[in-house]
């Protein structure tokens, strides 16, 4: 089947320093991939990469989505042709509320106008499964939510906004096991053929309960080993020394 | 990131120009002649005249602001103070001549007094082009009619408040405007009569280099409660327009007054306002301000707390982006015990905009027992935009609860990242996130103005961003 993303050879960083060093990746609609690494390996830069955040400079490579070049596509644009990111430290957006947020946002990614009871019903829906309080559809974006409310915020708008690919960046650190159970169940409800999953994480806690495809390990902004479900268990009982250099 | 960007912002509806046709332009300058001459105009009484009179000599005497914006600028031989437009007094909008109503139209203002006011007036230049009001607000005494209408009907009332809360010596535009007023509504509100609906005036400025000079005088008696809203707006002119209006609020005993504003007065105005409220016991007075327009504006609106347990609150936004100077604020006189004040203050600016809040608190020595609390905030869209905070509390007694909070902030790109990875664009998130900060004010608006200022943000930062 057609590569979903495919990145290839890609080099990145930060104004001077180059974190990425020739990173090559290619997910098909229907996987769940894994990126695992130790702190500064690369790959919250990877995922900053794919959305091209313009805090982050890419000196080689490229990054195809369906087909398209989007290495030097606007984040907003990306967006729109169906990546979402989950984020490790999601933004508090005063005065807006999370349905109105939500709302906007999937009039912009669909470019349909948003049926507002519809909407509202299946905000309700994706909150129950989520155990999220549902009075918190009314309270400001991410404003006062706490860690554990914050990232299942972001599986919500995942849920909502139903993109084509998720990355997840560290959705499951600082959580406790029930609300990793619950991030777990978002991405299961998620996941169908068409869609893929990215999950970036440090531990394996949230992988016990999930089918993954493919585990790569990041060392030193380069993916130096892709295994399978075993690869992760590895990891969880040895750690990455092996595979340091 | 031009400058000139701003100048090219489509304000649509406000910056409809009707052609400058008009009954009678008073020539420019400022005059004893002149201000005789509009006195002629508009059929004073003695008493009327001779205030407008003594007024000049006060303006004459006294000297242009030494803080502040620069209003150097402002030539009053080049400024006509009296136009009166080409249309009677109308209580239907039928007799309104076209271009002046289709004007309202456009600016919801016949819609709205249909859906959701108990009464409307409407200001075209410098007089009252439509004045109307519910039957029933009639029939319970509530008098809402037009200055020079109030002047004729009810003398006493006017003679006893005209220029009594906001001294003519005050500062020199009070004085200018005492010498030039024209138009503005006059409300009574009769004894224990409590509005559910709010009456509306609608100020609009047509004519170029030209002022307006509006009077509002609203009186609201022991236990009665009204809300007021005035609306102001102009199209844009090459040279400096005036707007030196003023504002005098009576809120008698245990009485309530609601006065929201939003003011979009064009980008060539000096919006040189002023207003003040005297409070009796437990009486209150609520500002809601939305201050948008204007090249430069210096509105402290003043509330006099003269009774005891008498209450005040301001909500007031300031919006500045290239070339406008909005030094915008508040002022609250602690006059009694148990008085109480609270101020909620933001203000936004861009594209080298300036806003500066400024502010007096004073709480006296017998008003024991009172309490302050001031939070004010701005939010800064680029680099080069200014903002400043210029509180001045002056605290007389130890007895006082009072607290004072300023926060001055930018968007970080981090924010704007996360909204455009969820498919918005960079204009659409900045425009989200001034939403989102204006919205502790905007909620306070009446519905269709939180949607207009919501239309104005949005305007705002079309082509804001480079």
């Amino acid at each position: 089947m057609k590569e979903l993303l495919e990145i290839k050879n890609l080099h990145a960083g930060v104004e001077d320093k180059e974190i990425l060093k020739g990173v090559d990746l290619a997910i098909k609609p229907g996987e769940i991939h894994v990126i695992m690494g130790p702190n500064g390996s690369g790959k919250t830069t990877t995922a900053n990469a794919i959305l091209n955040n313009p805090e982050y400079t890419k000196t080689e490579g490229s990054i195809t989505f369906n087909g398209e070049d989007i290495t030097n596509e606007s984040t907003d644009e990306i967006a729109r042709k169906g990546v979402f990111m989950s984020f490790q430290l999601p933004e508090e957006i005063p005065g807006v509320s999370v349905t109105n947020f939500l709302k906007y946002a999937k009039n912009k990614i669909t470019g349909k106008p948003v049926k507002i009871f519809e909407f509202k019903k299946e905000l309700q829906k994706y909150m129950e499964e989520l155990n999220m309080n549902p009075k918190n559809m009314e309270r400001s974006l991410n404003v006062g939510f706490s860690g554990g409310e914050k990232k299942k915020n972001e599986i919500l708008q995942m849920l909502v906004l139903n993109p084509k690919l998720a990355i997840l960046d560290e959705t499951d650190s600082g959580l406790d096991v029930d609300a990793i159970k619950t991030v777990s169940k978002g991405i299961e409800m998620f996941k169908n053929e068409e869609n893929a999953v990215l999950i970036i994480t440090h531990n394996t806690k949230i992988l016990h309960s999930l089918k993954v495809d493919y585990v790569h390990i990041f060392i030193d902004g380069k993916i130096v080993k892709t295994g399978s479900q075993e690869l992760a268990k590895e990891i969880e009982e040895n750690g990455y020394g092996k595979y340091k250099k | 990131m031009a400058k000139t960007q701003l100048e090219e912002i489509n304000r649509n509806i406000y910056d409809i120009k009707n052609k400058d046709e008009y009954d009678y332009k008073i020539k420019k300058g400022l005059t004893r002649e002149i201000v005789e001459e509009i006195s002629n105009q508009k059929n004073d009484p003695d008493w009327m005249r001779e205030i407008r009179l003594k007024a000049l000599e006060t303006y004459n005497k006294l000297e242009m602001p030494t803080w502040g914006p620069d209003l150097s600028e402002l030539n009053m031989d080049e400024i006509a103070t009296y136009v009166r437009p080409k249309s009677k007094l109308n209580s239907s909008w039928d007799d309104v001549p076209d271009d002046i109503k289709n004007t309202f139209d456009k600016l919801g203002i016949p819609e709205a007094e249909k859906t959701s006011l108990a009464g409307v007036g409407a200001q075209y230049d410098s007089e009252v082009v439509y004045h109307s009001m519910k039957d029933e607000l009639l029939k319970q005494g509530v008098i809402y009619t037009d200055m020079e209408t109030a002047v004729k009907d009810y003398p006493d009332l006017v003679k006893e408040h005209f220029m009594k809360c906001v001294p003519i010596s005050d500062h020199k535009f009070v004085a200018l405007h005492a010498a030039v007023w024209s138009g503005g509504s006059f409300v009574y509100v009769p004894k224990g009569v409590k509005l559910e609906m709010p009456l509306q005036s609608y100020f609009r400025l047509n004519s170029p280099e030209s002022g307006q000079f509006e009077h509002t005088l609203i009186i609201v008696d022991e236990g009665a409660s009204l809300h007021f809203i005035e609306g102001c707006s102009a199209p844009k002119y090459n040279k400096v327009n005036l707007h030196a209006g003023c504002v005098e609020l009576y809120v008698r005993d245990n009485a309530y007054l609601r006065y929201s504003t939003i003011e979009n007065w064009s980008k060539n105005m000096l919006n040189l306002n002023t207003k003040k409220a005297i409070c009796g016991k437990n009486a209150e007075v609520d500002w809601v301000s939305g201050s948008f327009g204007s090249k430069i504006s210096m509105l402290y609106p003043m509330s006099i707390l003269n009774g005891e347990g008498a209450k005040t609150e301001f909500t007031g936004i300031s919006f500045a982006g290239g070339g406008q100077n909005l030094d915008n604020g508040f002022k609250a006189i602690h006059n009694a015990p148990n008085t109480s004040s609270v101020v909620n203050a933001k203000s936004i600016s861009k594209n080298g905009g300036k806003c500066t809040y400024r502010s007096l608190i004073r709480i006296n020595e017998n008003a024991t027992g009172s309490k302050s609390s001031v939070s004010c905030e701005s939010l800064m869209l680029d680099d080069f935009s200014i903002s400043d905070t210029v509180p001045t509390n002056d605290i007389r007694t130890d007895e006082v609860e009072f607290s004072h909070e300023a926060k001055i902030g930018k968007i970080s790109d981090k924010t704007i990242f996360y909204l455009m990875s969820r498919g918005l664009s960079e204009e659409d998130a900045k425009a989200m996130i001034v939403r989102g900060f204006a919205y502790p004010i905007s909620k306070e608006l009446p519905v269709e103005y939180a949607v207009e200022m919501n239309n104005l943000i949005n305007l705002e930062l079309e082509g804001a961003i480079g």
